[in-house]
């Protein structure tokens, strides 16, 4: 069985925590800047705070203008990535071995030192003031905004990380440079370099830009600690109606909260979510796609946080056939941990999709400082990957059936759609699911 | 940069195989040379819903194409553009054997096994995609009014590859039985082994699975019969759409892909609109702050290309005010050509993407998938070396030459898109476009 790429730990002289792994092949390398610092760590009534700081790295430093920045980057063909996910910001950088020196200075000064200028700041935080308000028009964004606000109320994953339009108004200079010198601390970072350079030439090149930054610990109480997230209230059935008037399809949402990465069960969560809708030969996209052709397609996951995160059908359905594909995946939801048990041809089925192809994983540098990257943030031994294997092979039908018995829960879950209510209301008003609450698509998280 | 080895079976199959090593996959990539340019007027959308229709089983598999390459921890896909349709797996390497015998069925015994129950299945499933991709998502019909306006009518690029709904609605198994027996047979396909295999038990995997398909009817190649000096006149259209923001698109006819500029197309793709340094993301974003974003590309096709630049107006922000900038970013180019930084910046980026565009062995523009591109445009596997020296080669007057010949403003499509019930925010004197 084919092994994860050997990851070397280490320090920089300054302190900062470094994880290499020599990976041969084209002249790439890839860097990852980890910070276990996301959208969950927005401070009270700043939903968007993080993110917006995160767009404002590279818009300029002590030394550099933000053009000048660019066209640094420009001119070793680098590839910047900026990526805030609830529990994590990440910057990373893809460029050609010979200028990795080049390449993690800039990232340096990126990561450490931007200048927030006032007019960036205003500029910046009107561009995600509009990408927010034409959110408004795209079935997908609003259905994962109602559902995430639905399912987390009141919880640091209660929003997305792009904000709201009146945090987002008010936002200063001083609130983005304190978040930064707040939070964005490489005390907590992991810097994460894969590609073509031996283990020394990696270190080298760090030490020369990264290895200058001072490195100190975030402002106690800045970051948010997954262990102290409030639990969230075990909700009633809620069904969310968002009317858009005469459109062809119905985007759904189906979930609630279900698991974090450290739990026990989590492979027997990867084969139960493989065979119920994962992949292609799930059992929802056959009956919702290959059977029924209401759909183009259909998935689910669990989105496995630092703390418990959601469990998540989505999909975009011909509107006429929005009550009868809910009706089918609450139905599903059910019967895979009660009377319809996964049987072993199937189980067989998810196991080897998920073992066989694990190597194609880790082909480019830019999977295996990802992986990597999973590794840090979640705390998970470094043996992992090579454990994987093994840990789903170990999963039997018992485990799969007790894993959705614990972390499916149709009884309790938020159903959104997106769609025409004219045509969707009556029958969703007939599942019988509690009242249906009306939200107005043009409102955002108020 | 990439080594390979071609040959020609007997039947008229091009075989291409690609050794690396590394990791411990191999990639099967096949290409079809048939695209919705060979589609007929009455009948759009059909070589899409045909690739669809190539995962449904064959005559010795008749259970579907995911289950048995899903069980073996392989990843697959398929897609069509407008001149050809791709097929794919990436399956560890004891699983080679296994998906050429699946891509081998389904291009020898398809039709067997085609029912009309899985036709109309796979039609709704098509016009679910439409609703979904294009119908129901915002700008998401620009692409339609744009090709019917920048390719005349009777052109092979008029159309899109999704098709009208009527005609998707409209068409038969009978329809999918011709189109199968005119297009899908090994004269037509060009098919590459790549990843962890030896090169000569590779061809040995493939003779065994191929050799027996009959060859077919060689494919009439199609024909740009539209007028290329069309449109003759600027072209102003609008469409109202579930959006926030108006949206521009200026769209001109440009060099085919590999034809004469074609490369300097991209590259004033790049210096126009690649990254924060662009000349419009300055004037239009960073300085003026009049728009949101702005892209520009060349949308380089085999027998004919279109260039398009794009920009969303900010809020308050009126899209004739962005016309304004950008036809004066296009003058200044067409009198002076770009500066020589903004060149080699733009090569610097096109080299750096043909680097990264290594990393992959298989999947959509992995190697294997560039061997076959490479391969069916160009009867020549290894053109990347040409190609990339295409783009060394360009001059700051090429650039200015390309500007003043190919993006005149009398010669322009510019579509607005504008908030439903804001037609009057369009480009004066636009014309409603027709697109459903």
């Amino acid at each position: 069985m084919p092994r994860f790429p050997v990851v070397r730990d280490g320090r920089l002289s300054n302190g900062l925590a470094l994880k290499i792994a020599e990976h041969p092949g084209p002249p790439v390398v890839t860097f990852r800047l980890m910070m276990p610092v996301g959208s969950a760590s927005d401070p009270p009534g700043s939903p968007g705070l993080a993110a917006l700081t995160a767009d404002l790295l590279d818009e300029g430093n002590a030394d550099r203008t933000g053009l000048e920045v660019h066209a640094a980057l420009d001119a070793i063909g680098a590839r910047l990535g900026t990526e805030v996910s609830a529990d994590a910001t990440v910057i990373s950088l893809t460029t050609l071995s010979r200028y990795a020196s080049e390449g993690l200075a800039l990232l340096a000064d990126i990561v450490a030192r931007p200048r927030f200028d006032d007019a960036d700041v205003d500029r910046v935080r009107a561009l995600r003031r509009s990408r927010l308000r034409q959110m408004r028009s795209a079935p997908s964004a609003v259905a994962d905004r109602v559902f995430i606000e639905t399912v987390y109320p009141e919880h640091p994953y209660g929003h997305l990380g792009v904000g709201t339009d009146e945090s987002l108004a008010g936002f200063t200079r001083a609130d983005v440079f304190g978040f930064h010198q707040d939070a964005y601390q490489l005390g907590i970072a992991t810097l994460i370099a894969s590609g073509a350079l031996t283990h020394d030439q990696f270190v080298a090149s760090a030490e020369g830009s990264f290895g200058k930054l001072t490195v100190r610990q975030p402002t106690k109480g800045a970051v948010a600690e997954p262990m102290c997230f409030n639990d969230v209230r075990a909700l009633a059935t809620n069904v969310v109606l968002v009317d858009r008037p005469g459109a062809v399809q119905s985007e759904l949402r189906v979930g609630h909260v279900a698991a974090a990465r450290q739990t026990p069960d989590y492979h027997a969560l990867r084969v139960l979510n493989t065979v119920l809708g994962g992949q292609f030969v799930s059992r929802l996209n056959q009956v919702l796609r290959e059977e029924k052709g209401y759909t183009y397609g259909v998935h689910t996951v669990f989105d496995c946080r630092r703390a418990p995160g959601p469990f998540t059908f989505q999909g975009s359905v011909q509107a006429d056939a929005t009550v009868e594909s809910i009706r089918e995946v609450l139905g599903q939801m059910v019967s895979i941990g009660g009377d319809r048990p996964v049987v072993p041809a199937e189980l067989d089925l998810a196991q080897a999709a998920l073992t066989r192809g694990f190597a194609r994983g880790f082909e480019t540098a830019g999977q295996v400082v990802r992986g990597i990257g999973q590794l840090v943030l979640h705390e998970l031994p470094e043996d992992s990957y090579d454990r994987f294997v093994p840990e789903v092979e170990a999963v039997d039908i018992g485990g799969v059936t007790a894993a959705a018995k614990a972390h499916l829960h149709a009884d309790r879950a938020t159903i959104v759609v997106v769609g025409p209510a004219e045509v969707v209301g009556p029958g969703l008003d007939a599942l019988g699911l509690g009242e249906v609450i009306l939200v107005d698509a043009l409102t955002d998280g108020e | 940069m990439m080594d390979f080895t071609k040959w020609v079976l007997d039947n008229g199959l091009e075989v291409i195989v690609h050794e690396d090593h590394r990791c411990p996959i191999a990639a099967v990539n096949l290409w079809y040379h048939v695209g919705s340019k060979n589609e007929r007027a009455g009948r759009t959308g059909l070589a899409h819903l045909f690739e669809h229709l190539m995962f449904e089983g064959s005559a010795h598999h008749d259970t579907g194409y995911f289950a048995p390459l899903q069980q073996a921890g392989a990843s697959l896909n398929g897609s069509t553009s407008c001149d050809r349709t791709n097929y794919w797996e990436v399956v560890p390497t004891n699983a080679l054997e296994l998906a050429l015998w699946l891509e081998s069925d389904r291009l020898g015994y398809l039709l067997p096994a085609l029912t009309a129950a899985k036709f109309e299945n796979q039609r709704d499933v098509v016009l679910n995609e439409r609703r979904q991709q294009y119908e129901n998502r915002p700008y998401g019909l620009a692409l339609m009014a744009l090709m019917a306006a920048v390719f005349p009518s009777g052109h092979p690029y008029h159309w899109t590859t999704i098709g009208q709904t009527e005609d998707v609605q409209a068409a038969t198994l009978d329809d999918a039985h011709e189109f199968f027996k005119a297009f899908y047979h090994p004269g037509n396909a060009s098919l590459t082994v790549a990843g962890d295999v030896d090169t000569e038990s590779a061809l040995e995997l493939v003779r065994r699975n191929f050799d027996e398909i009959q060859g077919g009817p060689p494919v009439a190649s199609v024909v740009a019969d539209g007028d290329r000096s069309m449109p003759r006149a600027e072209v102003r259209i609008l469409l109202e759409d579930r959006v926030e923001l108006p949206r521009l698109y200026l769209a001109w006819r440009s060099p085919r892909l590999f034809g004469e500029g074609d490369a300097g197309m991209d590259l004033l793709g790049e210096v126009l609109a690649g990254g924060k340094t662009s000349r419009l993301y300055r004037a239009l974003v960073l300085d003026r702050q009049l728009a949101t974003d702005v892209s520009a590309a060349q949308g380089s096709r085999e027998i004919d290309g279109w260039f398009c630049i794009s920009a969303t107006a900010a809020p308050g922000r009126e899209l004739a005010e962005l016309d304004e900038v950008i036809s004066g970013e296009l003058n200044n180019l067409a009198d002076a050509g770009p500066e020589e930084i903004e060149l080699k910046r733009g090569i610097t980026q096109i080299e750096a993407q043909f680097v990264y565009s290594l990393q992959t062995v298989g999947g959509f523009n992995g190697r294997s998938d560039q061997l076959n591109a490479y391969n069916v445009y160009t009867g020549d596997p290894g053109f990347m070396i040409q190609d990339r020296a295409r783009y060394r080669e360009a001059t700051v007057g090429d650039l200015r030459d390309l500007t003043a010949t190919q993006l005149l403003a009398e010669r322009r499509v510019a579509l607005s898109v504008v908030p439903t019930g804001a037609a009057n925010r369009a480009l004066a004197g636009s014309v409603r476009a027709e697109v459903s």
